[in-house]
């Protein structure tokens, strides 16, 4: 008699807690609101990402095409994977003299972990983080970058 | 180098009748990459043969070639589910040998973002346990709450799982403006929906019997296989690093030492649950108490270790790990070793399943918390 009535208290446990377990699954099929599912890629147009989000290594220009980097290779020393290469070239200024300056520089985005240590090093903030992350493309060629646009300039007072 | 037929081989005059199963590398039910060679005789298994390697990156060796600042950004991809942990015991061990101090505000920021990311790890490892019975709803709403955390994890670190936030002398940047309040908002989330979690899964009559009495580990075996974390707190041993060996604020803070005397994966299923509740405790005392101040020290450009040996532990989301610097005084450290906490708690598997169901198999294994970049690094 006893086994008989653990019998169907055991089953009787086993249903309930089943059935408590079903009625949160049923309160999320009924209530659509709570759902903070995301409908990416349809949602591309207003996906807002943190300003601080690590994208990938930019160089902001602004409207007369100059930068602010001074090729010092702050940067290209705290990679620690080699992504950043600075590419010099000789630069003749308004009083005739030669100066250093950069002309390329070079970001493999292919290398790179998004560590952040370069904008860290970087003394004169010639370089950011963009908030882009759809990174992928055919050729891997095409994801070595040069950041600095063409015919830039160092901005006037950066040193 | 290991070959499939060696154990056949081994086991050709001993075990008649048995026979040889691979699970993994790529497997469904393991999380990650472990292999292992499962010897079985019907559905009981006679032993088990973790084979390790798969994803060896070789992180010890490479971080030798990098500096100290440069290298703490590969231990994110050990334990990547508790990157921030892994980073700060870096940062604790150069601090260390720099002798630096760093700001108050450094340290609870520090400490908050630890416990953010024990809650994010130990909400995963839930959702992927209960996939691993069989239960595929724990698993959303499980990533339901981790996104939160991950979600603020971005806001404030510029990245959701290897952030590279804590470096040498405090952390990478200010917290954001909205942090505090979003991580209020988090612990409202979570302390509403975490009774949801004992009405799926907890009380549940099939994941109870499927874990009660599995998988038992005695408490002189972790102590011999050397577990920590969750996996030795289940059986009983103390061995939490924040009380033992108190960095930063911890010796501050109020919390309990989670401690199940069970031994069996329903003990450890449990530590994980009330440590995620402790865990909020901390948050909470300190999510108000945020000192003002820098949050980093000026360093040199370039970090240079005096001659010596240098450790640090902490508590990781899977148990103790150590991280061991030997320096010459040059830029590069001479030789780094990581204690990771995976790969001590991964050794006692043969031990906890030897005799029992390979059904069991997983659901035990599930409780050890395995990240396998972890065990292999």
């Amino acid at each position: 008699m006893k086994f008989i009535v653990k019998y169907i208290k055991d089953i009787w446990g086993a249903i309930t807690s089943l059935l408590k377990g079903m009625r949160r699954t049923l309160y999320y099929f009924t209530h659509h609101k709570e759902i903070i599912t995301q409908q990416y890629p349809d949602n591309r147009d207003t996906l807002n990402l943190p300003e601080r989000f690590k994208g990938e290594v930019v160089m902001p220009h602004d409207e007369n095409n100059e930068h602010r980097c001074t090729g010092c290779q702050a940067c290209e020393l705290a990679c620690p994977n080699g992504t950043i290469k600075v590419i010099f070239k000789n630069e003749i200024n308004a009083e005739g003299k030669k100066k250093k300056a950069i002309d390329k520089l070079v970001y493999h985005l292919e290398l790179c972990t998004m560590c952040n240590l370069c904008i860290e090093a970087c003394p004169s903030d010639a370089i950011k983080m963009a908030q882009t992350f759809e990174h992928s493309v055919f050729d891997r060629n095409q994801l070595t970058k040069i950041l600095n646009n063409p015919g830039s300039k160092i901005m006037e007072g950066v040193e | 180098m290991y070959r499939q037929t060696d154990i056949i081989e081994d086991n050709r005059d001993t075990a008649q009748g048995n026979f040889v199963i691979n699970v993994g590398p790529q497997h469904p039910a393991t999380h990650g990459v472990l292999h292992l060679v499962i010897t079985l005789n019907g559905e009981t298994i006679q032993k088990i043969e973790p084979h390790l390697g798969y994803i060896h990156r070789s992180i010890e060796k490479m971080c030798e070639s990098l500096s100290y600042r440069q290298f703490i950004y590969v231990t994110s991809r050990m334990d990547y589910l508790s990157a921030h942990i892994n980073n700060h015991a870096c940062s604790l061990c150069v601090e260390k040998g720099l002798q630096v101090e760093i700001p108050p505000r450094a340290q609870v920021i520090r400490v908050l973002m630890d416990e953010l990311t024990r809650i994010a790890s130990h909400e995963l490892w839930w959702g992927a346990m209960a996939m691993d019975l069989g239960a595929f709803t724990p698993f959303f709403h499980a990533f339901r709450e981790r996104e939160t955390i991950n979600d603020i994890m971005e806001e404030t670190c510029g990245a959701r799982l290897t952030m590279n936030y804590m470096v040498p002398g405090g952390v990478m940047h200010d917290i954001h403006p909205n942090f505090q309040k979003r991580v209020k908002d988090f612990m409202q989330l979570y302390k509403k929906k975490i009774n949801e979690y004992d009405e799926l899964v907890t009380g549940n009559v099939i994941f109870q019997n499927r874990m009660k009495g599995v998988g038992v580990i005695s408490a002189e075996d972790a102590v011999s296989y050397g577990c920590t974390g969750p996996v030795a707190r289940g059986s009983g041993v103390s061995s939490d690093i924040r009380k033992i060996y108190p960095y930063e604020i911890y010796d501050k803070l109020e919390f309990d030492e989670v401690l199940e005397t069970g031994g069996d994966s329903f003990a450890r299923y449990m530590v994980r649950i009330r440590e995620m509740q402790q865990s909020i405790r901390i948050v909470e005392q300190l999510i108000d108490n945020i000192p003002e101040g820098d949050f980093m020290t000026k360093t040199k450009a370039v970090l240079k270790l005096p001659k010596g040996e240098f450790y640090s532990r902490v508590e990781t989301a899977r148990g103790e790990l150590g991280v061991y610097i030997v320096s010459e005084g040059a830029t590069t450290p001479y030789r780094i070793k990581f204690r990771s906490p995976g790969f001590s708690n991964l050794s006692i598997l043969d031990k906890m399943v030897r005799g029992g169901k390979i059904g069991d198999l997983i659901a035990a294994m599930g409780t050890l918390d395995l990240v396998i970049p972890d065990i292999d690094r």
